[in-house]
């Protein structure tokens, strides 16, 4: 699919803007969760213009990320699945080879080697493999027969355990957890047997121990026990927490008015426009706030979770559920750790939070998502 | 991979799969349940408590630092005041890179070592994010303009101003007033954190310690809306600090100027006391230093060399320093031998030169070789200062009356001034040596005593206030650098003595200075009132039996103080001075001359009779 077969496709919707989903189909689009990402994408900058201090700047640079991520979710969706279960493995291999090649000339700061340079642009293979790994799940599995047999579950966890590994090593702990839980999220739509689970369960209970002792580093072991005590080193890694929760507890039920919470205004508040985010939108527009963008995440989800069902492939259908379930585990995650119930993992919450890459990442899975649910219309 | 796909079954695949999704929906469900209670428990079941800690952060209460109370001399001339200080201070919050910028500002207008070693120092201590560090006090304009024009690209660097010390006459009054300067982590941990937030000095000697509880005042507060950078973005509400209270002395800056001026290059030690009411019109110890320096913080290089000179700067002789009196104190007990009844005026000696107890070889010296000769009355005594006479009545008269009338005039005893550090001397005493050495007292003690060797010290303020004693006949007063409310508050107590007695002393320490034989004639020149004195030799290194003092080959550093004690006019006395120079051999030559300086120059400024700490006197 070139870029003139979309621009072709879109002349042909006729109607325009106004027309019905099955116009939209017709350029293989899902005009629900269209609509519902831009009005969550029209309410995350206002909320951004609130938290990054009036900064037109930063409303101009998220809008051109929203525009590059509505081109990217635009342009994948036009791929039809066959042609991403076909070509799945690629993103899967090269987004590891690019792993293995961060390890050795990746750059960074901090103590953590995340980024390739190639020519002055820099990227994070990390967020290859965040759709790489269930597109490759999803079509390993969605060939076999379900539920899978030990030696299918064998292999599937080999695939999923690779990535991860290599990316606690830059470190990333918090990406490696989210990439191997995309994996395991297609594993276990799949129908993984129930006893995997509890051995599962079991080995967890085995790792936590040794990952605390021999893989974590300090600085991650000093997040989760801030979480429990943030009080302990107030104007260390426990400040960051001690003034989300006050800022967020401080909106109460209506919230001090846009642009009004002193928390994120007076600079209290730390990366208020990036993972912080939702504290000032808790500050500002209180409880009912946060509750509205709940519900606007959940009618995401929901729509998602359509889409899923009505997948006409188990490739879509496994894809399109992972995808679905890691949207959400970004989500919580995020709320979690803002509100002080989750250790501090740079998680940004989904399409509100400022940066480019999160944004675009996401975009790529909805468009996926997207040509799944249109996959009928491709078949007619 | 074929064998797979025909063994597929599409329809129970897809039950696994919504089932599965089923499940996950229902784990999804529980976790917005979860957020949304933490949620629901942060903003409605804590908000109040939050509201408060949010409103805690925005609202920052700053302390005000009251403006330190001023000193002034009896005359209204300010010896303490507060200038404004530019001072550069540095916010580590926003500095990019605190060494680099350091660096930075070194290159521009220099910052010492010993500023950078305080930097880090006090950026380890405990402080609230955005605190700004001081990094150097007191700019000068140059300095400002430097950092004004590059302050775009210094981040973090912060200059304020501040009130700060300083001390118009630096040299002169450091040892009285002393000097503020920086809390240290020591002073810190015994301080009242509320009444000294803002303040960045205390007082760390002199005046300024003593009175510090009166000089520092009440802190105030403004509450002020801040960023979390520490930037005030509005003022709300304010009280203001008071003041510290201000403090005149009884002290004259004139007279303090010619006490340093007539001692010159020596080492030593100059006080004047205003007899009637104790107050300290001067107090000089030399060498001196500039306490300015202390202020902003002195380098560590300055202070080593004030702390390891030889002539010992930073020590205030005329409180610290412990002399043997010498002969000083033999109108003391010449007074005792009247009073006693050991000697009265018709009591004479005859003086070959040396004292000898009965049964014993050893012969105790007179300062003069030959000695005084026949017909040695007491008055002759004084006036020739003759070593014989009060060997002879000090054991006649032994050492417990010596000691009873050395601790009515003050030996052995602290002052009470009203200033931080004071030694006591020692007036020696059976019971002093049985504590103080576990030995018993030997008739050869009482001897050396009696010319006030031996045993005896006594620091320059003791003897002023010993003389200032002789000279009222009797009251006795403690010296006060402070003038308070009651100017003139009747003496402590009264050492009983006839008025004849009192004559006789006060005519005999006048003879010292007006008569041709007096150790003191020399300063008698041109005197246009009367002066009573005394001289006093105070040895440094024991001289044995048979042996000659000779004060060419003696090393300068090994020979004898000198001192001098007076008080003036006779008639009607009103101040009363004790002088000390140190190594200056003998009291007539070096010390004596300083006392009439001095004497002259209060004469001149305060020429009618009246007592000077009178009510009508300017405060």
């Amino acid at each position: 699919m070139t870029q003139g077969d979309f621009v072709r496709h879109m002349g042909s919707a006729g109607s325009g803007f106004y027309g019905t989903s099955r116009q939209w189909h017709r350029v293989y689009l899902d005009l629900p969760l269209l609509l519902l990402l831009m009005l969550l994408a029209g309410a995350g900058l206002f909320v951004l213009y609130s938290a990054s201090g009036q900064s037109v700047h930063y409303v101009n640079r998220q809008l051109v990320y929203y525009a590059v991520g509505l081109f990217v979710m635009l342009t994948v969706a036009q791929i039809p699945p066959r042609f991403l279960e076909r070509w799945a493995v690629l993103p899967y291999l090269g987004g590891v080879i690019l792993l293995i090649g961060v390890l050795f000339f990746g750059v960074g700061a901090k103590g953590a080697q995340r980024w390739l340079e190639v020519g002055g642009f820099r990227f994070q293979p990390s967020e290859i493999l965040k759709f790489a790994v269930p597109l490759m799940l999803a079509r390993y599995l969605g060939q076999r027969v379900l539920p899978p047999s030990f030696k299918h579950v064998f292999f599937a966890l080999i695939f999923i355990i690779i990535p991860p590994i290599l990316v606690i090593l830059q470190p990333d702990l918090g990406t490696a957890i989210l990439i191997g839980i995309s994996g395991f999220f297609v594993l276990f739509l799949a129908g993984l047997p129930k006893r995997y689970l509890g051995f599962a369960g079991l080995a967890a209970m085995v790792v936590l121990p040794l990952m605390w002792f021999y893989i974590l580093h300090d600085y991650q072991k000093q997040r989760i026990l801030t979480m429990f005590n943030p009080e302990a080193d107030k104007l260390g890694s426990g400040w960051n927490i001690i003034q989300s929760t006050i800022a967020i507890g401080s909106g109460g039920m209506q919230g001090k008015g846009w642009m009004l919470g002193t928390q994120s205004q007076l600079d209290f508040l730390p990366e208020s426009h990036t993972d912080f985010i939702i504290a000032v939108l808790a500050e500002e527009f209180g409880l009912v706030g946060v509750l509205l963008l709940v519900g606007l995440y959940l009618l995401i989800i929901a729509r998602c979770v359509m889409i899923c069902l009505g997948a006409q492939s188990m490739f879509g259908r496994l894809l399109a559920g992972s995808i679905t379930l890691t949207f959400f585990v970004y989500i919580f995650v995020n709320m979690g750790m803002v509100s002080g119930i989750l250790p501090v993992v740079g998680v940004p919450l989904p399409l509100v939070s400022y940066g480019g890459t999160s944004i675009v990442t996401l975009m790529l899975g909805f468009g996926m998502l997207m040509s799944i649910s249109t996959e009928k219309q491709r078949a007619a | 991979m074929t064998d797979d796909r025909a063994l597929k079954n599409p329809q129970f695949e897809s039950r696994i799969f919504v089932l599965r999704l089923l499940f996950g929906l229902l784990v999804v469900v529980l976790m917005v349940g979860v957020l949304l209670w933490r949620y629901f428990h942060l903003q409605v079941v804590r908000y109040e408590g939050l509201v408060t800690l949010s409103d805690r952060n925005r609202v920052l209460v700053e302390p005000v630092a009251p403006t330190r109370g001023l000193i002034y001399d009896r005359n209204g001339v300010l010896l303490a005041d507060n200038r404004p200080s530019f001072n550069l201070s540095i916010v580590a919050e926003r500095a990019e890179d605190l060494d680099s910028l350091i660096e930075e500002i070194d290159s521009l207008i220099g910052v010492s070592d010993t500023e950078k070693t305080r930097f880090y120092k006090q950026l380890k201590r405990r402080r609230r994010p955005y605190e700004p560090v001081p990094l150097r006090l007191d700019l000068n304009e140059r300095e400002q303009g430097v950092l004004a024009v590059n302050e775009y690209h210094l981040p973090g660097v912060e200059v304020t101003v501040q009130l700060l010390r300083s001390y118009p006459f630096g040299r002169e009054l450091a040892h009285v007033l002393g000097y503020v300067g920086r809390i240290n982590d020591r002073e810190i941990q015994t301080l009242d954190p509320v009444r000294y937030s803002g303040t960045l000095v205390l007082g760390k000697t002199g005046l300024e310690r003593y009175y510090e509880d009166e000089l520092l005042g009440q802190v105030g507060y403004q509450t002020v809306e801040t960023n979390a950078r520490g930037r005030v973005m509005r003022h709300l509400e304010r009280t203001d600090p008071i003041a510290g209270k201000d403090l005149h002395l009884y002290l004259d800056s004139r007279l303090q100027h010619v006490a340093y001026e007539s001692l010159g290059e020596e080492r030593g030690a100059v006080v004047a006391i205003e007899i009637a009411t104790g107050g300290v019109l001067a107090m000089a110890s030399a060498p001196t230093f500039d306490a300015n320096e202390f202020v902003t913080g002195i380098s560590f290089d300055n202070y080593d060399a004030l702390l390891n000179s030889p002539d010992r700067p930073l020590f205030d002789r005329v409180l610290q320093g412990q002399y043997p009196p010498g002969s000083t104190v033999k109108p003391l007990y010449g007074l005792a031998a009247l009073e006693s009844g050991i000697a009265n005026k018709d009591y004479k000696i005859y003086d070959p030169g040396f004292y000898q107890l009965k049964n014993e070889e050893r012969k105790y010296r007179d300062w003069k070789k030959g000695g005084h000769g026949s017909k040695i009355y007491l008055r002759d005594a004084i006036i020739q200062s003759c070593d014989t006479f009060f060997y002879d009545v000090g054991v006649r008269m032994t050492i417990d009356t010596l000691s009873l009338y050395g601790s009515r005039f003050g030996l052995g005893q602290k002052t009470g001034i009203d200033m931080p550090i004071e030694r006591a001397g020692i007036m020696p005493s059976r019971a002093w040596k049985r504590g103080a050495r576990g030995l018993a007292w030997y008739p050869g003690d009482t001897v050396n005593t009696s010319i006030g060797q031996g045993f005896t010290l006594a620091t320059p303020m003791q003897l002023a206030v010993a003389t200032s004693r002789i000279a009222s006949r009797g009251e006795m007063r403690s010296p006060k650098l402070v003038r308070t409310e009651h100017a003139l508050l009747p003496p402590a107590g009264r050492i009983q003595a006839s008025d004849d007695n009192w004559n006789y002393i006060h005519q005999a320490m006048q003879d010292v200075v007006h008569t041709r034989r007096g150790t003191a004639q020399i300063i008698n020149r041109g005197l246009n009132y009367h002066i009573a004195g005394k001289t006093g030799t105070a040895q440094v290194i024991g001289i044995k039996q048979d042996e000659e003092y000779d004060a060419e080959t003696v090393a300068k550093r090994n020979r004898d103080h000198a001192l001098f004690i007076a008080f003036a006019p006779v008639e009607n006395p009103r101040i009363a001075v004790s002088i000390i120079v140190e190594n200056g051999e003998h009291g007539s030559s070096t010390a004596a001359p300083v006392a009439r300086k001095l004497i002259d120059a209060f004469m001149e400024y305060y020429p009618d009779s009246e007592f000077i700490g009178g009510e009508n006197d300017p405060r």
